[in-house]
């Protein structure tokens, strides 16, 4: 049993909000990082949905910014326990981006700008849940925070959230990405602690 | 010894040990000195860290790392820790910490970024700002040993009151030269301007390839890279150049 | 013969893409749009870092053992490796090409120790060294 630091509070704060298990509230917008953050021009930036068939789906930066956006004020989980509420983003809805696409794919590996994977089910980027976002509170998404664009699965802890977002290649397989081939969880459900393989 | 303590390591897998703050001294305005009585303290080598953890009543819990700022000394333990204003946990040790609270400690450990004794070679410690820590254990374990090995000291801070212990610095010590740089404000009648350091100021200092010195450099990351290219245009070997990266901040 | 031993030391050149082996896109020339910038990024700690995580599954201090990229055949200490973070899951990049050469991910229950970026750890065998 760890001793307790008499008066040490961290950065959080008492919070009102509902929390998941083992979550503590911060207000600020901390960065974690996997390898030095990409500066990606957006004049080359391509996202691209490729399936089981090999068969591939790209969009151009003015293309993505060409399609209806919505805007959306989600609560962010982070695996290393801090939770950050009402953060507001704008982003292209993957129900969108995968209106046309033929695939009988159950999971997507999802790759990033700068060699970063993640896996997760096809159904979790449906139905309204996950967004191609590029903007944060009103302003063009920071590179620290995964921009020009990044991937929004807020109902996942964020590593979830792929930075940096390049490409999903949908796969029958559930092949375990960057963390997840080290120990994180391949689902990740804050509201059942998956934090780690076996939890 | 040191050497036989930190060998009696082996095969015990570290464990976190409970440390008392005894006492605090005040080093810069922002700097304090935190100094443990640890129980059973195993002994260090100068350089070496140790990793805190702090857990606040509702269980939250978090770790950092601090080097170890004195020589080795019995079950007495100094870090000094810098108040970063954004950081979490380095506000808390260096401004509400009282005598007689607990910490929990694990270490020491890291053993690539350590003068040992018995080194025979010249040696040049570069700090940024509270790089100084881990490089002052070792101007302490040279003078405590009373080895006559030559070492120097370039340390960069942004203003005269940011020295850290400016006092047994600028103390007679044989064999140690001690040059201070300043980034923003340097001290009246002070012969450089103010600026990060050059390769100049490097040159003036580094001592030459053939005596085959080690290079000790600590600070804030951009720093050290920066220091570090310096040492390797005038010639240093990189195997002899041996650094430690504090991050952006160091918090 | 084998090249001769570098140590590890910053590179002016920035890190490579290193591409996941089911990148779809790896079969494709190097990114060339991707670009790090080394003078703003300074956000990494090194492989000392790694001591204490390490000093939990290991009764030798691993940061002073040499290791050998795996991407750009570099050999240095793993000291030496830049360190992204925090915690519980910490990379280790080669301070040369940017390859992983190691991640430690600290669960409650379990650690995880991935090596596979380093062709093979030297330990110093005898005193503490």
């Amino acid at each position: 049993m760890a001793i307790v630091s008499r008066g040490f509070q961290g950065r959080r704060r008492p919070s009102d909000h509902r929390l998941p298990p083992g979550q503590y509230e911060t207000r600020d917008f901390p960065v974690l990082s996997a390898g030095p953050t990409p500066r990606v021009d957006r004049d080359a930036w391509r996202f691209s949905v490729v399936t089981e068939g090999n068969e591939r789906r790209s969009w151009t930066w003015s293309e993505l910014m060409a399609l209806p956006a919505e805007d959306r004020v989600v609560d962010l989980h982070c695996v290393t326990k801090w939770s950050k509420f009402d953060t507001p983003w704008r982003g292209v809805s993957l129900d969108l981006l995968l209106r046309d696409v033929d695939t009988e794919a159950e999971f997507a590996l999802v790759h990033s700008y700068g060699g970063y994977t993640t896996n997760l089910p096809l159904k979790d980027l449906l139905d309204g849940q996950a967004w191609i976002a590029y903007r944060y509170d009103g302003r063009d998404l920071a590179p620290e925070h995964g921009g020009p664009a990044r991937l929004l699965v807020p109902h996942l802890y964020l590593w979830k959230s792929a930075k940096w977002v390049r490409s999903l290649q949908l796969s029958a397989r559930d092949e375990p990405g960057f963390w997840e081939t080290a120990g994180y969880h391949d689902y990740g459900d804050p509201w059942r602690e998956q934090r780690y393989q076996g939890d | 010894m040191a050497r036989a303590a930190v060998s009696g390591r082996l095969g015990e897998r570290l464990r976190w040990r409970v440390a008392t703050l005894v006492g605090q001294r005040v080093e810069t305005p922002a700097a304090r000195t935190l100094v443990l009585d640890v129980p059973g303290w195993p002994g260090h080598l100068a350089g070496q860290h140790v990793d805190l953890r702090l857990t606040a009543e509702d269980g939250y819990s978090t770790q950092r790392s601090y080097s170890i700022a004195s020589a080795p000394d019995g079950a007495s333990l100094e870090l000094t820790v810098q108040r970063v204003s954004e950081g979490e946990v380095s506000p808390y040790l260096a401004q509400d910490l009282l005598d007689g609270d607990l910490l929990e400690l694990r270490g020491p450990v890291g053993g690539w970024f350590v003068w040992r004794p018995e080194q025979s070679e010249p040696i040049l410690l570069v700090a940024g700002g509270s790089g100084i820590v881990p490089l002052m254990a070792m101007i302490r374990a040279r003078r405590q040993l009373g080895v006559t090995t030559p070492f120097r000291l370039l340390y960069s801070v942004r203003t005269p009151e940011d020295r850290m212990y400016v006092d047994e610095l600028q103390a007679p010590d044989p064999g140690l030269e001690v040059t201070f740089l300043y980034t923003r404000q340097v001290p009246e009648d002070w012969p450089r301007f103010p600026s990060r350091i050059t390769e100049k100021d490097m040159a003036a200092v580094a001592w030459p390839p053939s005596m085959l010195a080690t290079s000790y450099i600590c600070g804030p990351t951009a720093f050290v890279e920066y220091a570090a290219d310096l040492l390797v245009e005038l010639g240093q070997p990189p195997d002899r150049i041996r650094t430690e990266r504090f991050g952006p901040t160091g918090d | 013969m084998p090249e001769p031993a570098h140590h590890f030391q910053r590179s002016a050149h920035h890190f490579q893409h290193t591409p996941h082996p089911a990148d779809p896109f790896a079969d494709e020339p190097a990114v060339t749009d991707v670009q790090y910038d080394d003078a703003v990024d300074d956000d990494y700690e090194d492989g000392n870092a790694l001591a204490g995580p390490l000093s939990e599954l290991f009764a030798v201090d691993v940061v002073s053992a040499q290791g050998q990229c795996t991407g750009c055949g570099t050999t240095g200490p793993i000291a030496q490796l830049r360190v992204y973070g925090p915690g519980p899951g910490l990379v280790a990049r080669c301070p040369v090409c940017g390859q992983v050469v190691l991640r430690v991910v600290r669960g409650t229950e379990s650690a995880w120790l991935d090596l596979r970026g380093t062709v093979s750890l030297q330990f110093r065998l005898g005193a503490d060294r």
